[in-house]
């Protein structure tokens, strides 16, 4: 009996070595499944979108805010991207330009109609809340591989779906995360739920991403986006609305003079 | 009746100890489930206005729980790299603290600048080894200018700094503020292990709750072994009787275990308070087993046997007994009259462990005499005959004494207008406690724990932008200010006016509030964009942005302090911005206002005591006029008590304001012993009233100089407490109790002589 015991734990050893050897480890096909994502969002070129934003306090008090969103893919670095606020009345006119880069502090520039000024800001600092709203701007600018390191934690149902779990650790010094963890869906590599951890690894928020469509055959987005934060109650949803790919949008259309000039 | 039942007890005591040992394990048991609560919001019941004011403020704002550290370096200057780099280092461990959702320091400050056309927004220091002495100089400069940070962040003097953090918990678990403690406790010590050049101190609210359970456990460690030890030593003493002092103990023991485990099973949590219940439970427990063995070891020296002393002292001591029980658990159960739940807890309790050392006194204490060995020593002891002489002496200058007493009775109610309410929570807490002494070492070097806050509403959306709302706000800051009691205002319009500066190539001139609304909104909206995790303006603006917070850092100030100044402030806005009138919100107003909510719904509870008291004393006695009578000894103790503590401390606050209801009970039960005595003296024995007075005297005069005398000595013992709300409420027990000994003594039997004289 002892010896039969024995046995069994060195076979369970030598065959757990021998698949360990032969199979991918959990960050290889983390990573793999990072690249998968990232290849179905390639070559759109650009984008133009509207969004709206509703942020609600642990009271249930809410506010909206109008966005328009403009995006220029750019191969080998981060998205150019144009945002243009509607509302509220005051903000009217305000443009923002980001030239996101990897691991590299963005470049931002503002154009603020109140001061016929553009201003560049310079910051460091991604994590900090995208017009007052429980998205951080790291959450919303695109999501270059080299941002985080990954790692595959399991697989299993979600919703409707079957999803691919993975681990992101950022990369980046200045994020306010320790790690994020999504839900993949196999079928379409869309990100189903996001769950974000702050510094002390703490659950920070959960995005639960929702009603997707496709463009252009392709491209999946989704039409609504409801980020929770879990220790303040506060709550933020977008609603993206007319989608466009495609549309003809250049390279001077995401400068400083463009940014002047946009309406 | 009780004749019948006192044989049957004697018959059964075997069966009676046993059954009882059953009873007290079973419901002692409930001691399991108690636990001890740290959230200083226990004070303050549900429907406490300021208490909702705060918490709809907390509501829209991020909460203001906290706990902040001081960094002291021992060579008085914080901007060296060696210091800053203790400030980095703790900033950055303060983000792991449990549930923190905001760490504040001087080096995290998003310090903002111009260069050109570009806004430039980062770390007020980063890398502090490497900084030069210019580079050092300048943040200094930057730091002590900065109307953020001095005095709340960094001192004026630059000598001590601040890492506050905010946490948020989410109230699941009792054990959150612990955890937070311990852990925040870890992190100074590691700063200081590693940077022996700083001194770390620690306050905020989040420590302040966790001193709660801290001085509870102190007192049950120091306060109830005491007050044993004074009950014990003072029965045998007093009894002379190791069998008579086992059973008292016996009594008080069980009955304690009994009401703990019955706050247990009724899910009470404790609170300091609450934990001052059983030194009060044991101490009046006691007085039931004295009476009952003075007259049984009385009986037994006039030749009775032990049994017939037994049931002869139950019968003349069931109803006394069992009257002055019921009047001390009325009195305390109309401590549920108090704003603040700790106190109705502590009635609760209390009430429940006077009844069960009722039951315990008339059913296991004759069973356990009954079993125990009793030996006596036949002698007329010294005590009694000290009362006879006393009696003498009353009855000899029944009208010298009647109208001395009635004018010490009058002149100490004239000094009950001496008495101010103040609360000052910090004080709650005695120098034992670490979190007083650190909080007073923080107030003293760097900012307070006391603030006020206010949620300044635009009446628009995005309205904390329009110009002439934000100069409201910027002059109500400046008022604030001015005045003397502030140490610190935190506001939007500081950010607004550095951000107009930054837009406009950093000239100073340019460091007022933007004039547009649309240029002010654009400014905020910047800003935010270019804050890291954490820092957020949500501290300070609500999501709407149709509402600013402002909040004042204040020194520690008494309640009478602070509710000025709240009342100057709301004057200010009436008339200045009387759109924007609103009250302040914070713990400090919550405190400020409860003592005298307390009073006044403590009122209600003396008056609904005091009705009911006298209504079973009318019953009891079988006379309306001695009901009526009785309300004399039962109210002038505490009204002297009162002036005499107007006279030498003149502070009142809310531990004070249940003081009269509790003692009502207590102080009552001497008025019953002795109108009881002198009644009996009257219909049993037909005694006119100068003879009823020296029956009284010398029946139960020396049980009552020995029960109050414990009961003082228990609430004496109370004055130990490392929290000031028990010592308090000790100390003017103690004095109460000694009064209505005294007016009992000198003043109502002149007064029975006085209106009963004429009957033979």
């Amino acid at each position: 009996m002892k010896i039969n015991g024995i046995k069994a734990i060195v076979t369970l050893l030598l065959i757990s070595l021998a698949w360990g050897a032969q199979a991918e480890t959990a960050e290889e096909k983390g990573l793999e499944i990072a690249i998968a994502m990232d290849e179905r969002d390639t070559g759109f070129h650009d984008l133009t979108a509207d969004m709206v934003m509703t942020l609600r306090n642990r009271k249930g008090d809410e506010s909206v805010r109008d966005i328009r969103i403009r995006t220029l893919e750019v191969e080998g670095d981060g998205d150019k991207s144009i945002s243009i606020f509607d509302r509220p009345r005051d903000i009217k006119g305000t443009a923002m330009l980001t030239f996101s880069h990897g691991l590299e502090p963005d470049d931002q520039w503002l154009y603020l109609p109140g001061l016929k000024r553009v201003k560049r800001i310079s910051s460091k600092n991604k994590s900090g809340p995208f017009m007052g709203s429980e998205f951080a701007y790291e959450d919303l600018s695109s999501q270059e591989l080299e941002k985080y390191t990954y790692k595959w934690l399991r697989d299993e149902p979600c919703g409707d779906w079957q999803c691919y779990v993975i681990e992101r650790i950022p990369a980046y010094k200045y994020s306010g995360y320790k790690r994020i963890i999504s839900w993949i869906d196999k079928a379409e590599y869309r990100a189903i739920k996001v769950e974000y951890f702050d510094r002390k690894n703490s659950k920070l928020k959960t995005l639960i991403m929702s009603d997707y469509n496709e463009y252009i055959d392709r491209y999946w987005r989704a039409g609504d986006m409801f980020m929770e934060n879990h220790q303040t109650g506060k709550s933020t949803r977008l609603e993206w609305k007319n989608y466009q790919f495609q549309t003809g949008l250049t390279e001077k259309d995401f400068n400083k003079n463009a940014l002047k000039r946009i309406r | 009746m009780v004749e019948q039942y006192a044989r049957w007890v004697i018959r059964l005591r075997w069966l009676i100890v046993f059954l009882t040992l059953g009873v007290v394990g079973l419901l002692a048991s409930g001691g399991q489930y108690l636990s001890f609560s740290n959230d200083y919001r226990v004070f303050f019941s549900e429907e406490n206005p300021q208490l909702t004011a705060f918490e709809n403020l907390q509501d829209t704002y991020t909460k203001n729980d906290n706990i902040l550290f001081m960094i002291m370096p021992k060579g008085g200057e914080v901007f060296t790299p060696d210091v800053l780099e203790a400030v980095v280092e703790l900033t950055e461990d303060s983000w792991q603290i449990p549930y923190s959702i905001r760490v504040d320091s001087i080096s995290n400050y998003q310090h903002t600048y111009a260069s050109g056309d570009d806004l430039i927004v980062a770390d007020l220091v980063e890398e502090p080894r490497t900084l030069t002495t210019e580079q050092l100089q300048s943040i200094k400069n930057i730091a002590l200018n900065e109307p953020l940070l001095v005095n709340r962040i960094i001192s004026q003097t630059a000598h001590a700094t601040g890492v506050n953090v905010v946490v948020e918990l989410p109230g699941n678990d009792t054990n959150e503020a612990f955890e937070v403690a311990a852990f925040a406790r870890e992190i100074k010590a590691n700063i200081e292990t590693e940077f022996p050049q700083v001194d770390v101190y620690m306050t905020g609210i989040v420590l302040m709750n966790n001193a709660f359970p801290e001085a509870s456990q102190e007192d049950m460690q120091t306060l109830v072994p005491l007050s044993y030890l004074v009950v014990i030593v003072g029965a045998f003493l007093f009894l002379r009787s190791i069998a008579g002092t086992i059973g008292t103990v016996l009594v008080i023991v069980f009955s304690t275990l009994m009401a703990m485990g019955s706050a247990g099973w009724l899910g009470i949590q404790l609170t300091p308070p609450a934990m001052s219940a059983p030194t009060m439970i044991l101490t009046l427990a006691v007085a039931d087993s004295i009476h009952f063995l003075v007259t049984m070891l009385h009986e037994m020296r006039k030749g009775s046997s032990k049994n017939d002393a037994i049931v002869e002292s139950l019968r003349i001591n069931f109803q006394p007994i069992f009257l002055t029980s019921i009047t001390t658990a009325v009195g305390f159960l109309s401590m549920n009259f108090s704003d603040a739940p700790p106190f109705r807890d502590l009635g609760n309790i209390t009430a429940m462990g006077v009844m069960y050392a009722f039951f315990l006194s008339v059913l296991l204490l004759p069973a356990v005499m009954a079993i125990l060995p009793v030996k006596v020593k036949p002698s007329k002891t010294l005590s009694s005959r000290l009362m006879e002489q006393f009696a003498e002496f009353v009855i000899r200058r029944r009208q010298k004494l009647f109208w001395g007493m009635a004018g010490i009775i009058l002149l100490s109610i004239a000094f009950i207008p001496k008495n101010e309410l103040n609360d000052i929570f910090v004080n709650y807490f005695d120098e034992s406690i670490e979190f007083r002494t650190h909080t007073d070492l923080v107030a003293e070097n760097l900012t307070g724990l006391y603030f006020i806050d206010y949620s300044l509403e635009s009446g628009e959306s995005g309205g904390i932008s329009n110009p002439d709302f934000l100069k409201k706000v910027d002059q109500f800051a400046d008022w604030y200010r001015q005045q003397p009691e502030t140490k610190h205002v935190n506001v939007i319009t500081d950010t607004f006016k550095r951000l107009n500066k930054n837009m406009h190539g950093d000239d100073p001139a340019y460091y007022k509030l933007p004039e547009e609304r649309d240029l002010a909104a654009q400014y905020l909206l910047l800003y935010e964009m270019s804050l890291p995790y954490g820092l957020d303006l949500n501290n300070q603006v609500n999501v709407d942005k149709s509402a600013t917070r402002i909040s004042i850092t204040l020194g520690t100030l008494s309640t009478k302090n602070i509710l000025e100044l709240e009342l100057r402030a709301e004057a200010w806005l009436k008339e200045n911005a009387p759109e924007m009138l609103t009250t302040g919100a914070s713990p400090s107003v919550m405190f400020a206002h409860i003592g005298e909510r307390n009073i006044r719904s403590m009122l209600t509870g003396t008056v609904v005591a005091l009705i009911l008291i006298s209504m079973i004393l009318m019953v009891a006695l079988r006379s309306v006029k001695m009901g009526l009578i009785s309300l004399v000894p039962n109210l002038i103790p505490a009204a002297i008590a009162f002036g005499v503590w107007g006279l030498f401390v003149g502070e009142v606050g809310l531990a004070l304001s249940v003081v009269v209801t509790m003692t009502l009970g207590i102080v009552v039960d001497d008025t019953v012993h002795f109108i009881s005595k002198y009644l009996r003296a009257q219909r049993e024995n037909n005694l006119n009233s100068q003879d009823a007075v020296r029956y009284a005297f010398a029946n139960v005069g020396v049980a009552l100089w020995v029960t109050s005398l414990l009961l003082i000595a228990g609430f004496l013992v109370l004055t130990l407490s490392a929290f000031e709300l028990n010592s308090g409420m000790g100390l003017l027990t103690a004095i109460t109790i000694g009064v209505a000994l005294a007016v009992d003594f000198l003043f109502l039997p002149t007064l029975l002589m006085k209106l009963e004289g004429k009957k033979a």
